[in-house]
Formats: C-alpha cells, structure tokens, sequence
C-alpha cells in the first residue's frame, strides 16, 4: 500500500479527477491553436468547415499558406539564423566556463557563480533595454570621439543575437557543468600517465564525455532563442525574427487561421527538438 | 613549475570569455541604465544629473499604481500556481507509477516548450467574443449571445498562471521525488492526521522546492510581456508594458530606464525577502537543476 496516496475511494476520485481538468487546462490552448490551422475557414474559430492544409500551402487570396506568405518565412529564415549563431555561441562560451567553475580554483569563486546565473533572474524586458541602452552609450560615444557610425550597435540583428546570448549563456553552462560534475577525473589521469598531452586527452576523452550535454544544450539554446519574445522586443531592427512577425500580424490583422498554422509548426518543430534533446540525454544515462 | 603555468595560462584563457560576457552583457548594461535613469532633460538633447526621473515617477499615481498592480497581480499568480501545481508534482512525485511518472512528467513539460506566444494565441481562440467557448456555451443554450472573455483580470491571471505553473512543479517534482515514504508513515504511525502529517512532513520537507518555484514563477510573472498585453488588452496596465512604451513609443529612454531599475529592485527585494525568511539562497535555489 503507498502510504502517500489518499486511502478512501471518494478522496481518490476526487484527486484522478482533477489531475484531469489539470491536463485538460494545459492541452485546451495548444489544441485550440493547432487545430484551427486545418480549418477551411477563414476564421479561427467554429463551426469547422472541413479539413485543408491551404493554411500551409495555399497561394491564393484570401487563403495564402504560411509557405507562401513571404513575411513570414523571411521571419523564419530570420529567426533560424539567430538562433544557429546563439545557440553555437553560448554553447561555446558554456563550455568555457563550465571547466572554469568545475575545475578550476580562483578567488571570489562563489561570487562570480552568483553573477553567472543571475541572467536568469533578471527579468528578459530590462536586459533587452539594458543592452540596448549600453550599446547606444558605446555607439553614440564612438560617433561623438571619431565620427565613425557603428551601425551594429543599433537596434538589428546583431544586437538581436547578443541580447539572446546574454541569458542563454546561463542555461547552457548549468547544462554544460552538470554533465562535466559527474566525470571520472581518474580517466583523464590515466591517458595523461599513458603520456597523452593535454590537448590530446580533452579532445579523446573530455569532449567526448561531453558530447550529449553539448549537443542537448545546443538544441535547448535554439528552441529558447527561436521561442524569445521579450529579449529581442526591445532589440529588434527591421529583420523582425518569426515571433516579432507573428506578435505584429496579431496585433495589427488579427487573428487569422495562418497564424494557427504558424502555430502548429512551431510546436510541432519544437515538440522534434524536444524529443531529439531528451533521447540524447537518454543515451546519457545509459553510458 | 611547468604546469601551473599551463594551469594559470588555461585559467586565464576560461576566466576570459567569462568576465567578458558577464561584464559587457550584463553588468555594464545594468549599470547603464542605472546611470540613465538620473539623467534629467532639461532641454533638448541638455541632461543634468538629478532624481527628476524618479520624482516623476511618484508623482504620476499611474506609474506607481502599475507597479503595485503588476506586484500583486504577481504575488497572487505565484499562490494560485503553488495551489494548483502542489497536488500535481505530489501525484507526479509520490503517487504515480514508475512508467506513468515519467510520462505524467513529460506531458507537463510539454507546453514548457512552446512559446509564450502560441500559448496566448490558444487562449485568444479559445475566450474571444467569436471564439471556441462562447460558442460552445451559446450552442448549448447557457447564454443568449455572444460573450466577450477576454480583456479582464481574471483571464489574465489564467492565462499567466497557465504560462509558469510547470516552472513551479518541475522543482517541487525533484524534491518531493527524494521524500521517504517512511517519514509518512511515521507520522501516520504516532498518532499524526492527514493534515498534521502534510504541515509538519510533507511542506517542511519540501520547502526548497517551494520556495525555488516560487521564486522562479514570480520574476516569470513580474517580467512577462506577452500574457497580459494579449489577454488583457489595453487595460491591462501591467509594467513591462510601461517601460516598452516609454522606450519605443514615447522614446523617452530616461523614464524608460527608471521604470527598468525599479521592475529590478522591486523584483530583487521580494526574491531576497522570500529567501531570508525560508533560510535559502541563490546559487542553490536557481541551479540546481
């Protein structure tokens, strides 16, 4: 008997019962904006007027698909490449510093962990205008000193990139130490008694050690970047990235079934992501 | 000799990309927009410094009520998820089934990886004036009309808890998982009810996960963006929506920046305040994952 579970028949009911509506409450949004894209309406809403994929594919007014609106697939490509450059970037500067606070020692360690995760606690709102208030600084001081315009540091998708970077860097070094704590220093002392060099014995044995937390990072870090919403707002030029394109159709047309389709891809590309980055770390816990 | 000077050299080379990430991207800019927030406008493109922005903002009862509404509105978000999340990472925890856990756990997950934005829009379908559930309910004759469900408090808070409730069952989860059923047991054994054994074992034991939860759901909710603007509307008077428009559309970066250090502080204090008064702290409240 688990002595954890309630005991009468009433109470259990009553429990299985609300773990139901729970579910229920966490699935209704996403269904609701995935199954209106298949609806050969064109409005997201009932009564369901047969099933289509126009949403996705069409090339006609009024039901142009998502494949053929080029707003939106310039969005797409848009916020691919963003998250590619920030997911391999922080991925990089996460390994760095995963090996900085799991093996090394140096004053005011405790300290410095402290600032490494306070990304995560600052709100994404106030580091986007934090960055781009900085960057302005830089840029207006450069044009005022040398006459030089450093475009870059205004609003686009530079700036776009680094604002991601500066919270990403955070999860992908927590993911990236956690795997790194539970290596066997004694291997790395074997190959290195066997007379490897250092370099040789971190890309034989090391990385690959490391490769599924690398590799699950990576994909965590361009599911965050491709999903952010209140970091790039305030940093965004005028290559929007999909989320931006779709929160302004949203705003200014309203809501149209293309949206659901945008909708379903995202979570369905994001649901892949996922699942890739679970079976990887599976695989983990296997060796 | 050789190699500590390897070890020092490598140091160097880790401590680099660190400190310039953490002083360029985050501490210098903090400090930046704590340095533009007391510069006063005294004319056009004339600055002096001063605590103009800050007086401006208390004297203008909006400002501070949007602060105080986003606040609340937060704190009350972060009880309803605790509420709503306990029984489910308890069941998740303690109850399930080893196979059914790890799939319960992974359904939770799920809308974790779906953006903010897809989120409200499923929202949007489901509660607006033409949506799926003001029609259901005229379909089956409960209302007359249409009704408009959107654009009031209580969607709002909905739909944020909707947004971060599995960022508060993920840590009550992890800690819950390490219970022994014994510690139960031995409360039911001397003589303990099912209340008392749930206030003395089961919150005590899982506090640090309540207060990680807590924590983590609150700065979500004090620094979302998206949830109140579409749910709530124009109303919705929530403060990161001040500050956007304080920098995009009023262009008036130096308030812009006040408001952001006051979201900071603000959001600092209570998640020091939480962890003073429940004994934990940062490091191992936001990484232990």
């Amino acid at each position: 008997m688990n002595v954890a579970a309630p005991q009468s028949r009433f109470l259990r009911a009553t429990y299985s019962g609300y773990l139901v509506l729970f579910f229920i409450y966490l699935a209704a949004p996403l269904v609701a904006a995935g199954v209106f894209a298949f609806n050969d309406s064109t409005f997201s809403a009932l009564p369901w007027k047969g099933f289509t994929l126009d949403w996705f594919f069409g090339t006609t007014d009024p039901k142009v698909g998502m494949f053929h609106d080029r707003r939106l697939l310039r969005g797409m490509g848009n916020s691919l490449y963003i998250g590619v450059i920030v997911a391999a970037l922080s991925v990089v500067v996460g390994t760095c510093n995963a090996f900085l606070f799991e093996r090394k020692e140096f004053p005011f360690k405790s300290v410095l962990y402290i600032l490494m995760v306070l990304p995560l606690v600052i709100p994404g709102v106030i580091l986007g205008i934090s960055i781009l208030v900085f960057a302005s600084m830089v840029a207006n001081g450069v044009e005022n000193g040398t006459g030089i315009d450093l475009g870059f540091l205004r609003p686009g998708l530079f700036l776009v990139i680094i604002g991601q970077f500066s919270f990403l860097t955070t999860i992908t070094s927590l993911v990236i130490a956690a795997r790194l704590r539970k290596f066997d220093v004694a291997l790395e002392e074997a190959a290195l008694n066997l007379g490897a060099t250092r370099v040789r014995v971190l890309a034989t044995i090391t990385l690959p050690y490391l490769a599924p937390a690398l590799f699950s990072a990576f994909i965590v870090g361009f599911l965050i970047s491709f999903e952010n919403f209140n970091t790039t707002l305030m940093l965004v030029g005028s290559d929007a990235p999909l989320t931006i394109t779709m929160y302004d159709r949203m705003v200014k047309v309203g809501s149209t079934p293309v949206l659901n389709a945008v909708s379903f891809f995202l979570m369905v590309g994001s649901g892949l992501l996922a699942l890739i980055s679970v079976l990887a770390q599976r695989q983990r816990a296997d060796d | 000799m050789a190699r500590s000077d390897a070890g020092k050299l490598s140091l160097i080379l880790l401590m680099t990309p660190f400190l310039m990430w953490i002083v360029l991207l985050i501490i210098l800019p903090q400090i930046g927009i704590g340095y533009l927030s007391f510069q006063e406008k005294v004319g056009p493109r004339q600055y002096v410094f001063g605590v103009g922005n800050y007086v401006e903002f208390l004297s203008e009862p909006i400002y501070w009520n949007t602060l105080l509404r986003t606040a609340w509105m937060s704190i009350l978000v972060t009880i309803l998820a605790l509420m709503i999340g306990f029984p489910v990472a308890y069941y998740i925890a303690k109850i399930a089934r080893k196979r059914s856990r790890a799939a319960l756990f992974l359904l939770c997950l799920i809308p974790l990886w779906v953006s903010d934005l897809v989120r409200a829009f499923g929202w949007i379908v489901l509660l607006r004036e033409t949506g799926v559930i003001s029609g259901a309910l005229q379909s089956v004759g409960l209302i007359g009309g249409p009704v408009e469900l959107l654009y009031n408090d209580i969607t709002v808070v909905i739909g944020l808890v909707y947004t971060v409730v599995l960022f508060m069952i993920v840590p009550l989860v992890s800690t819950l998982e390490g219970m022994d059923n014994s510690l139960l047991e031995a409360g039911y054994n001397l003589g303990g009810t099912r209340f008392t054994v749930f206030r003395m074992i089961v919150v005590p034991y899982a506090m640090p996960g309540i207060v990680a939860g807590c924590i983590i759901v609150f700065m979500l909710t004090a620094g979302s963006y998206l949830t109140p603007i579409l749910l709530g509307g124009k109303n919705s008077m929530w403060f990161t929506e001040q500050i956007y428009t304080q920098f995009i559309t009023r262009y008036n970066w130096e308030s812009g920046s006040t408001f952001g250090v006051l979201l900071l502080l603000f959001t600092s204090a209570v998640v020091w305040l939480g962890l003073r008064l429940t004994g934990q702290n940062l490091a191992s409240t936001v990484a232990k994952e």
